[in-house]
């Protein structure tokens, strides 16, 4: 299993060599309820750290999901448009949402580690 | 205070048997017109039409549209029985926060149906219309009266197109003071209705949100903390939607104006103050006016509505046409503003004359002191209902005078396992359209209960004492008559998440197999 | 007050209650030197009877439709409404109700506006329609902004059939967003190239049939011309009732279909409320703005409708919306429902033929007459008229004979030299007699 790290907007990303595979963590599902849409991006799209990456709908709320590193999207999760309600049943695995090309993978060393993120959670 | 009244024993469904029909008593199920209705059912008798040569060139249909049709006796029985499924204020208090849903004469209904006004065509030579043109400049001359602006644009079609207009003309403005370029900034409070950010949004400008103060109004030196040479103006709504009044909002505007920048008031809530304060009077700009919530024209199960804009003198030269203009004795509708500072054109025609008919038959009805006790009478019943609820439901902002409607929040079910949702639907089967819920966005768990000046204090404590029962029957875990609540409406609740991810928004013939 | 319930005696009973003395404390928040000290200068209420004479009296200075020989058009049509379209859309629960945003207790709305959206689709030849805009003008420049968000091109080009009110909507709302619009010279013979002016940087071309000089376009070229650029075929009709006779612009290849719904189920008004008719394909149903009511099941598993994919909408998406429209036309739309109900395909085709056979009748007769020319080729119930003279005047003088004769190009496009041209409209409410006094009105006043 790959070191997965997750941001304090409940993203996560899981690296393998320069490609980060992106999601949201079982508690970002949890709150958004039932998920009926996920507006992706397009492959080739190159994101900055920290900007919005995809947009995820349940029926009351639109959140938008913000990449915790920058970098270029080689591939979406092309199983989301028929079924976007595997995010909410497997969020950390069939749920994924974006795999990109890392520019720096450095940047996933000021992410939390799974620990870290549970005891951030408790704070909320 | 009553107490609860006698409500019939919720309907155990094992206890029912299923009808042949399907229906239940008076409950009756309706199919859709596409499974009812014929390909070759009409319920209008027209004449053939006199033989002529098409001149239709190579464009005629030929292939089927697959409509059906319904007789007259039909299709009165089809939508009739779907009718039965609705609630209305007519059948009961209507408690939506924002919405604004009073009683709405039949008498304006009649008038807006005079031949004289329904049969009156937009483009037909303006002096064959001078009575149409009267009507709209007597009611543009009560709006500015009421508001104390020195001009009106009357063609908005609603309120989101009334703050468009507003924010065209302050756009406008800017541009003619050649800041276009540098003011692309408009101020907007987190309470603020969704039509506001994205009235802003429309116009490419982005959104600076204005926090709110503890006591759920805007501090005019939150204000002045953002504002600058890059703000084009500020949309306030007052009183605003957490149904409290904005107290600072004439040092708002002196703050805005200092800044170089423009006031919008989103008017939704003008219901409360109307012949008792002018919004001129706090120095606005501009601001909309929601005829079908403040002069009661019908809501129609979502439209149509009207929204004039009054503007101040430093916007009236920007009104869009069409506008009027007195002429001698008489009016002039202007349609072209060739040359003029006019930011152009909103609708095809002139705006809702059938709403603007009956927008001042409810004025003159009313006169300037009936008005002025219509706005009283909802503050009042508002009040009442937040001082004979307070000890069992909780305000986001502390016990405090409120305006035409009051906000309560979910802080009073927490530990309960009720929310604000489940409440909301039990008071249906206690037979009241549930309040506004969820918005403001700025209480959590918001529930906004606006219950106008139509109700009569039995009405009012009927409607008190449902939600003590309610509340008191939440803390007591009396769980079922909240989670499975609605039980006795025409269906339970509806699964959205369904209708969301399979969107099915139109009958199909292979659906229906 | 006749709509005030409370007596003086509750009113003190319930500021009892809240603790105050009287209702003005209740604003007390309202800085003080802006509460009025004096009354507005307005009048006193009025008796409902009172108030039904002033009307009466205003409604007097208006020539109804009905009580003329009626020809105007160009965006809002005389029709026959059946009387029970009238008596549905005032019951209570349909008058008197919010938007369905309470699915348990808004069924009725929510099926009638499932209904609307079906009828609309098929009507325009689309995959789906929403439940209504506030009116045809409005609609189209929604449907040019969208065109925008899909494509990610800010400029359309609108085609000179385009009726000049409704270009002119969209003008002001591109101008004042930043986009780009060209807008084709007035096209009064239909025969204006629009395929050599589509390129790669258009997001739309916007065209209208029938257009507002009255020809009928065929859509089939553009739209291919459109697709091989990347850019949306938006059509626009202003004629509802067109649509039981002609081609469907569905089937011509277009992208959004907009149009005004008033000539079915909706009075004149002078100018409104009235319907706009929005439809598009399934694929680009995230970009659409407005309401849609969709299907689902309740609880115990029954067939349902439900307000759906509310997150393009400002209440939810705030400054991402798709529209900041709220309000819309839903009992107007109600009043469409039905009539289209009643008429149902064979009244639509059946009413459509009579329309048509209205007009070309008025045309056969003008031919006669001398100092007028039909310009039209093809028309469905619309045709423009070129006369000596200036048209505006003709049109007074033939309204001070009785005839409301129909709307000079002039008003609709002032300075654009084409005061000799009439813009004229037949229905099925105009009969021989509607006919032989129009020939006979212009004759006198020409």
């Amino acid at each position: 299993m790959s070191d997965r790290r997750y941001s304090k907007d409940h993203e996560y990303v899981a690296l393998d060599g320069n490609v980060a595979t992106l999601g949201i963590s079982d508690y970002a599902q949890s709150q958004l309820g039932d998920i009926v849409f996920i507006e992706l991006p397009d492959v080739g799209r190159k994101v900055a750290k920290g900007k919005e990456i995809a947009v995820i709908e349940s029926v009351k709320a639109a959140s938008e999901v913000y990449s915790p590193v920058g970098g270029e999207v080689v591939e979406v999760n092309p199983q989301l448009g028929e079924t976007p309600a595997l995010v909410n049943e497997d969020p950390l695995g069939r749920g994924w949402l974006v795999k990109l090309r890392v520019s720096d993978p450095g940047e996933c060393d000021s992410l939390m580690d799974e620990p870290a993120y549970s005891e951030f959670l408790k704070t909320l | 205070m009553l107490d609860r009244p006698a409500v019939v024993e919720p309907i155990d469904d094992d206890k029912i048997p299923a009808t042949f029909t399907g229906n239940r008593g008076l409950d009756q199920e309706e199919p859709l017109l596409f499974e009812i209705g014929r390909l070759d059912a009409t319920g209008v008798d027209i004449e053939a039409p006199a033989p002529v040569v098409p001149r239709l060139g190579a464009l005629e249909r030929s292939a089927p549209i697959g409509l059906p049709g319904l007789t007259e006796p039909e299709t009165m029985r089809h939508y009739v029985r779907l009718s039965r499924k609705n609630y209305s204020i007519d059948a009961g208090l209507y408690p939506l926060g924002s919405c604004t849903m009073k009683h709405n004469p039949r008498s304006n209904e009649k008038i807006a149906r005079y031949e004289g006004f329904a049969d009156v065509h937009p483009l037909q030579p303006q002096s064959t219309a001078q009575g149409a043109l009267e009507l709209m400049q007597t009611l543009a001359d009560w709006l500015m009266t009421l508001t104390n602006m020195q001009a009106v644009a009357l063609s908005p079609k609603a309120g989101a197109h009334g703050e468009l207009c507003g924010m065209m003309a302050i756009k406008s403005a800017i541009a003619a003071k050649g800041e276009g370029a540098t003011r692309n900034v408009v101020l907007i409070p987190q309470s603020a209705h969704g039509t506001n950010p994205a009235t802003a949004a429309l116009l490419g400008f982005s959104v600076r949100v204005v926090p709110a103060a503890p006591d759920g109004t805007v501090r005019a030196e939150a204000v002045r903390d953002a504002l600058g040479p890059d703000v084009a103006a500020i949309m306030l709504t007052n009183p605003n939607t957490c149904g409290l009044f904005e107290r600072e909002i004439v040092e708002i505007a002196e703050a805005v104006h200092a800044a170089g920048g423009y006031f919008y008031c989103d008017g939704a809530n003008f219901n409360a103050i109307a012949g008792v304060l002018r919004p001129g009077d706090f120095g606005i700009d501009a601001m909309h006016i929601n005829l079908h919530k403040t002069f009661s024209t019908p809501h129609g199960g979502g439209g149509p509505g009207a929204g004039p804009v009054v503007l101040s003198e430093r916007l009236a030269a920007f009104a869009p046409v069409p506008f009027i203009r007195r002429d001698g004795e008489s009016l002039q509708l202007i349609e072209d503003a060739d040359g003029a500072e006019s930011f152009g054109r909103l609708t095809a025609f002139h705006g809702q004359m059938g709403m603007f008919v009956r927008a001042l038959a409810y004025m003159l009805a009313h006169g300037g002191d009936g008005l002025a006790q219509a706005s009283k009478d909802a503050v009042l019943a508002a009040n009442y209902v937040r001082a004979s609820l307070r000890d069992v439901m909780t305000q986001p902002f502390g016990d405090r005078i409120c305006m035409h409607e009051v906000l309560f929040d979910d802080a009073w079910l927490r530990g309960t396992g009720v929310t604000t949702l489940d409440f909301a639907k039990a008071m249906i089967d206690e037979g009241y359209h549930p309040m506004t819920i969820y918005f403001p966005l700025v209480a959590h768990g918001a529930m906004l209960i606006e219950p106008t000046e139509s109700e009569s204090k039995a009405s009012l404590d009927l409607f008190i004492a449902t939600l003590r029962d309610l509340a008191l029957s939440a803390k007591a875990g009396d769980m079922t008559r909240f989670t499975q609540a609605p039980r006795l409406a025409p269906r339970r609740r509806v699964d959205e998440t369904l209708a969301a991810r399979k969107p099915v928004l139109r009958w199909t013939p292979c659906a229906a197999a | 007050m006749r709509y005030h319930p409370l007596s003086e005696a509750d009113r003190s009973a319930m500021l009892a209650t809240i603790g105050v003395p009287a209702i003005e404390a209740l604003y007390a928040d309202a800085p003080a030197e802006t509460l009025l000290k004096t009354p507005l200068d307005l009048p006193k209420g009025k008796s409902e009877l009172d108030v039904e004479r002033f009307f009466s009296r205003l409604a007097a200075r208006n020539l109804p439709a009905s009580r003329a020989p009626f020809f105007v058009g160009a965006g809002a049509y005389k029709h026959h409404i059946p009387a029970s379209v009238d008596h549905l859309i005032q019951r209570s629960e349909f008058l008197t109700s919010y938007t369905p945003y309470q699915p348990e207790i808004s069924q009725g709305t929510l099926q009638y506006l499932f209904e609307f959206q079906t009828q609309v689709a098929l009507l325009t030849g689309m995959e789906v329609a929403n439940a209504s805009m506030y009116d045809g003008s409005t609609a189209t420049a929604e449907a040019v902004l969208m065109a925008h968000r899909l494509t990610k091109r800010r400029k359309a080009l609108l085609s000179g059939g385009l009726h000049p009110h409704y270009a002119e909507v969209v003008r002001t709302i591109s101008r004042l967003a930043e986009d780009e619009v060209e807008t084709m010279a007035p096209d009064i013979r239909a025969v204006e190239n629009v395929i050599a002016e589509i390129d790669d940087t258009l997001s739309c071309v916007v065209v209208q049939t029938p257009d507002v000089f009255g020809n009928l376009r065929d859509l089939t070229k553009i739209a291919e011309a459109c697709h091989k650029n990347g850019a949306l075929l938006v059509a626009v009709f202003t004629e509802a009732v067109s649509l039981g006779l002609v081609k469907s612009p569905g089937a011509m290849g277009a992208d959004i279909v907009v149009g005004e719904g008033q000539s079915i189920g909706n009075t004149l008004n002078f100018g409104g409320p009235y319907v706009g008719l929005f439809a598009t394909r399934h694929e680009f149903l995230r970009q659409t703005p407005g309401r849609l009511a969709g299907e689902s099941v309740d609880a115990d598993g029954r067939r349902s409708y439900v307000l759906t994919l509310s997150t393009r909408e400002q209440h939810i998406r705030r400054d991402k919306a798709t529209s900041n429209i709220c309000t819309n036309s839903g009992l107007c739309a109600l009043a469409f429902t039905i009539h289209l109900t009643l008429l149902g395909e064979v009244g639509l085709t059946r009413l459509a033929r009579v329309n048509h056979a209205n007009a070309v009748l008025l045309a056969q007769m003008l031919a006669d007459v001398p100092r007028v020319e039909v310009l039209n080729e093809t028309f469905f119930n619309e045709f423009t008229l070129r006369v000596e003279g200036d048209a505006a005047t003709l049109v007074e003088k033939m309204a001070a004979r009785g005839v409301l004769a129909g709307v000079p190009v002039s008003r609709l496009l002032p300075g654009a030299r084409l005061d000799d041209l009439l813009i004229v409209a037949s229905t099925e409410v105009n009969t021989d007699e509607d006919r032989a006094a129009f020939v006979a009105a212009l004759k006198e006043s020409l």
